[in-house]
C-alpha cells in the first residue's frame, strides 16, 4: 500500500531538480499566505461577491490585468533561466530536457497567457467606456471568458510541479509531440490548457465584435468611432476566424495521443506537415490579433499627447481592416523550408511583403499626427516613441525573412528569434504598456509615478537592444534556436560566447526594468498623483468624460455623439460658452452577478485535469458539471435589475463632488 | 435575450417575428428531402463514385442554403447586414483554409 502511494507520487509530482523543489515550496507558502490573509481580514465574502461572481467589465479587466502581469513574471523568469544557461559555453545550469521545457513554457505563456490576457484586459477596461456603453454585449459570457482563461492558464502552469512540463516547443510540432516521442503528460497539459482558455478567447472575440457593432452611443457612426475600438474590431474578427482552427488542430493532436488516431503520425496515412500547415493558419493571424490593438493604443496616445486629431483616420481604419483579412493569407511563410512548390513560396512571400504596406501607412500616420502637434511627453507617449524605431527595425527584418530563398538561411536561427522578439516586445509589450499607463488613472483613480516610470522605460529599452541586437549577428554566425548549450570551440573560436554574454546582460536589464515597474505600482498605490477630474491627460474620447474610477454603470446618461473626438468637442463647446442640454436621469438596466461562470470553469479545469492523466472517473464528472452549469444558466430568468434614479444621483454626487 | 444591458434596447425585436409556420414547415420538408436523396443514392449504389461525390456535395450546399434561409433567417434583421458580411468573410476564410491546404500539401505527390 505504502509502496503504491510512493510509486504514484514519484511520477505524479515532478522530482529531482532543486529549482522544482524551490517552486514547490514557494507555491505552498504563497497559497498559505493568501488563505491566511483572506481569512484573517474576513475577505472571503468580499472576494466572492465583488470579484469572483462579478459581470462588470471593469472588474473583469482588472482581473485580466493582474493575471497577465503574474504570467509576465513567470514567462520572464523562464527567459532569464534560458539566458543564464546560454551566457557561457558548456554551462551546467539547466539540463537539456529541462531547457526544452523552459523554452516551451516561455513561448506558450508569453503569447497565450500573457499577451492575450493583457490585450483582453485593455479591451474590457476601455472599449465599453469609449463607445459610451454601460457594459459589453454579453456580460455573463465575458465573466465566463475570464474564468476559462484563468483555469486554462492554471492547468498549464500546474505542469511545472505536477506531471512534468510540455517540452516540444511552443507550438508542439508532431511527430515530437506525438505519444511515441512525448510519452509523458506534459503535452496533454499543453493541449488542455490551451483548449480551455481558447474557448474563452473565442467568446471574448464574439463579445467585443457584437459590443462594437451594436452598443455604440447614439450618433456614433462606425466612421466616428475611436481608433482603439476599430483596432479591437479588427482583432475580434481575426479571433473569431482563427481560434476555431487552433481548437480543431489541437483536438486532432489529442485524438492522436489519446485514442491512437493517425492524423499527424509518421505512418498509417498521417502527415505531421499538415499540423504545421494548420497551426500556422491560426498562428499567423494570432500575431496580428495581439499587435493590432497595440496600434489602436498608439493612435489614441499620439492623438491625445499631440493635441491633434489623428492624421489619416480613414486610411488607419482601412489599413487595420485590410490587415485583418490579409493576415489569413500569409501563414506559409513560417515553413518556407518545408519543401512546397516554388509557386507556393512565391505567393506567400509576396503576400507577406504586401501586409507590410498597411503597417507602414500607420507608422507614417502617427508621424504626421505628431508633426506640428503640441507634444507633451508623458509615460504613454514615451512608450509610443520607443515603439516606432523598434517596430520599424523589426518590420524590416520581417521583410528580410519574407524573401523565401533567403529564408533558407535565416530559418530557425537566432536571426528569427531576434526578429519576432523585436516585433512582439517592441510592438505588443511596449504598446500594451503605453495603454496600461494611459488608462491606469481611469481604472484605478491615480497616475503611476512618472519618475520611476521613466527609469523602467529606459531600462526596458536599453535592455531590449542589448539583449536582441547581438542575436541577429548570432543568427548569421550559425547559432540555431532551441540550442541548450554550445562548446568552447564555437563559443570562443567562432565568437558566440561574447555575444551571448552581452545578450544575457540585456535580458537581466529587462528583468530589472520589470522590478522597477512592480515597485512603481506599489509606490503609486500609496503616493501616486490622484486623478480627481476624470480627465488627467486632457483626453479626446468618451472614457475621459466620466469620473475615475468609473461608476459601475459607467454613464449616468448615455451620451449623444456627433463626431470623432466626442469629448474634445464637448470641451471646446464648454469653452465657447455653449452649455450642454440639461439631462434627465432614468433607471439603468444592469445585469446581475452570477456564480455560474466560475463554477463552470472549475468543472472544465477538473475535466481537463482528468483528460491530462487519462482519468475518466475525473474527466466525465467534470464534463457533466459543465453541462449542468449550461442548463442552469438556460433556466435562469432572473438575470437583470434596474438601478433607481436616487441611487444614481447619490453615486454621481459622491463621485463628482466638487467638480460638477 | 434580455441579457443586453442597455435601457434603450428595442422591444420590437420580438414583434418582428421570425418566419411563419408555413416557412418553417417548408424548410423542414426541404431539409428532410435533401437528406434522404444522398442516403438513397449511397444505400442502393445508384451512381458511380464521381457522380456520388458530386451529388453529395451539391446536396450539402443546398442543405446549407436551406438552413440559412429558413431557420437562420439570413434575409431578416436590421441594416447594415452584419450577419451577411460575416458570412461572406467566413466563406472566404474557409475556402482559403481548404484550398490553401490542398495547394501547400500537394508537394507530397511530387516529392515521392
Amino acid at each position: 500500500m505504502w509502496e503504491n502511494i510512493k510509486d504514484f507520487a514519484s511520477t505524479f509530482f515532478v522530482t529531482g531538480d532543486p529549482l522544482i523543489y524551490g517552486a514547490d515550496v514557494s507555491i505552498g507558502l504563497t497559497s498559505i499566505a493568501i488563505l491566511f490573509v483572506l481569512t484573517y481580514f474576513k475577505k472571503w465574502k468580499w472576494l466572492w461577491r465583488e470579484w469572483i461572481t462579478t459581470v462588470d467589465h471593469k472588474k473583469i479587466g482588472i482581473m485580466y490585468l493582474i493575471a497577465s502581469l503574474l504570467m509576465l513574471f513567470r514567462g520572464g523568469v523562464d527567459a532569464l533561466l534560458m539566458r543564464t544557461q546560454l551566457a557561457l559555453p558548456n554551462m551546467k545550469f539547466l539540463q537539456a530536457d529541462h531547457y526544452n521545457a523552459v523554452f516551451t513554457t516561455h513561448g506558450t505563456i508569453m503569447i497565450l497567457f500573457m499577451a492575450m490576457p493583457l490585450m483582453f484586459a485593455l479591451f474590457n477596461l476601455v472599449v465599453p467606456l469609449q463607445l459610451g456603453a454601460r457594459d459589453v454585449a454579453f456580460p455573463f459570457l465575458n465573466s465566463m471568458s475570464f474564468w476559462l482563461f484563468l483555469m486554462g492558464a492554471m492547468l498549464f502552469n500546474l505542469s511545472f510541479v505536477i506531471g512534468g512540463s510540455p517540452d516540444a516547443g511552443w507550438l508542439s510540432y508532431p511527430p515530437l509531440s506525438e505519444l511515441a516521442y512525448s510519452p509523458g503528460v506534459g503535452e496533454n497539459f499543453y493541449i488542455w490548457g490551451i483548449q480551455i482558455s481558447g474557448i474563452g478567447s473565442l467568446a471574448t472575440g464574439i463579445n467585443f465584435l457584437v459590443t462594437i457593432l451594436k452598443m455604440r452611443a447614439p450618433g456614433m457612426k462606425m466612421m466616428k468611432m475611436p481608433l482603439f475600438s476599430w483596432s479591437v474590431l479588427s482583432s475580434s474578427v481575426m479571433i473569431i476566424f482563427a481560434f476555431p482552427i487552433l481548437t480543431v488542430t489541437l483536438a486532432l493532436l489529442f485524438l492522436d495521443r489519446f485514442v491512437g488516431a493517425h492524423f499527424f503520425t509518421m505512418d498509417l496515412g498521417g502527415n505531421p506537415m499538415m499540423y504545421v500547415n494548420l497551426i500556422w493558419m491560426w498562428g499567423h493571424p494570432e500575431v496580428y490579433i495581439v499587435v493590432i490593438p497595440a496600434f489602436g493604443i498608439f493612435s489614441e496616445v499620439v492623438s491625445t499627447f499631440s493635441k491633434k486629431s489623428i492624421f489619416g483616420y480613414k486610411s488607419m481604419v482601412f489599413s487595420m481592416m485590410l490587415i485583418s483579412v490579409v493576415s489569413f493569407f500569409t501563414w506559409a511563410h513560417h515553413f518556407f523550408t518545408m519543401g512546397s512548390s516554388a509557386n507556393v513560396n512565391v505567393f506567400f512571400a509576396i503576400s507577406t511583403m504586401v501586409i507590410g504596406i498597411p503597417t507602414g501607412v500607420k507608422i507614417f500616420n502617427w508621424l504626421f499626427t505628431m508633426f506640428r502637434g503640441r507634444i507633451t511627453i508623458k509615460q504613454p507617449m514615451l512608450w509610443t516613441l520607443g515603439f516606432i524605431p523598434c517596430f520599424v527595425v523589426g518590420g524590416a527584418t520581417g521583410v528580410m525573412l519574407a524573401v523565401a530563398p533567403a529564408d533558407y538561411q535565416y530559418h530557425n536561427s537566432y536571426f528569427l528569434i531576434a526578429h519576432f522578439h523585436q516585433v512582439l516586445i517592441g510592438g505588443v509589450v511596449f504598446g500594451y504598456f503605453a495603454g496600461m499607463y494611459y488608462w491606469w488613472p481611469k481604472v484605478f483613480g491615480f497616475k503611476l509615478d512618472e519618475k520611476l516610470g521613466k527609469w523602467s522605460f529606459w531600462l526596458w529599452n536599453i535592455g531590449f537592444y542589448v539583449c536582441f541586437m547581438p542575436q541577429y549577428a548570432l543568427g548569421f554566425m550559425g547559432m540555431t534556436r532551441r540550442l541548450y548549450t554550445y562548446g568552447s570551440d564555437t563559443g570562443w573560436d567562432l565568437g558566440w560566447a561574447p555575444l551571448n554574454m552581452i545578450s544575457t546582460v540585456g535580458a537581466f536589464v529587462m528583468g530589472l526594468a520589470f522590478i522597477v515597474q512592480v515597485w512603481q505600482i506599489s509606490y503609486s498605490i500609496r503616493k501616486g498623483e490622484r486623478d480627481l477630474t476624470g480627465d488627467p491627460w486632457n483626453g479626446r474620447t468618451l472614457e475621459w468624460s466620466i469620473p475615475s474610477p468609473a461608476p459601475f454603470y459607467n454613464f449616468a446618461v448615455v451620451p449623444e455623439v456627433e463626431g470623432t473626438d466626442a469629448w474634445w468637442k464637448t470641451k471646446e463647446d464648454l469653452k465657447n460658452g455653449i452649455k450642454p442640454a440639461p439631462v434627465k436621469l432614468e433607471p439603468i438596466h444592469m445585469p446581475k452577478n452570477s456564480a455560474i461562470p466560475f463554477i463552470m470553469s472549475v468543472c472544465w479545469f477538473i475535466a481537463g485535469f482528468g483528460f491530462v492523466f487519462g482519468w475518466m472517473w475525473m474527466a466525465i464528472p467534470g464534463l457533466v458539471g459543465v453541462a449542468i452549469s449550461l442548463l442552469a444558466r438556460s433556466f435562469t430568468y432572473d438575470t437583470d435589475y434596474y438601478v433607481q434614479v436616487d441611487e444614481i444621483e447619490r453615486t454621481e454626487a459622491a463621485l463628482r463632488g466638487r467638480t460638477v | 435575450m434580455s441579457q443586453h444591458t442597455h435601457g434603450h434596447s428595442t422591444t420590437d425585436e420580438v414583434s418582428q417575428g421570425h418566419g411563419s409556420l408555413k416557412s418553417y414547415l417548408l424548410g423542414f420538408i426541404f431539409s428532410i428531402v435533401l437528406t434522404i436523396i444522398p442516403l438513397v443514392i449511397v444505400m442502393n449504389d445508384m451512381l458511380n463514385k464521381t457522380q456520388t461525390v458530386v451529388t453529395l456535395m451539391l446536396m450539402a450546399v443546398m442543405q446549407l442554403l436551406v438552413q440559412l434561409f429558413f431557420f437562420m433567417h439570413i434575409r431578416e434583421g436590421e441594416k447594415p447586414r452584419w450577419n451577411v458580411m460575416t458570412l461572406i468573410v467566413g466563406l472566404l476564410i474557409v475556402f482559403t483554409v481548404v484550398g490553401g491546404s490542398i495547394w501547400i500539401m500537394s508537394f507530397n505527390s511530387t516529392v515521392q
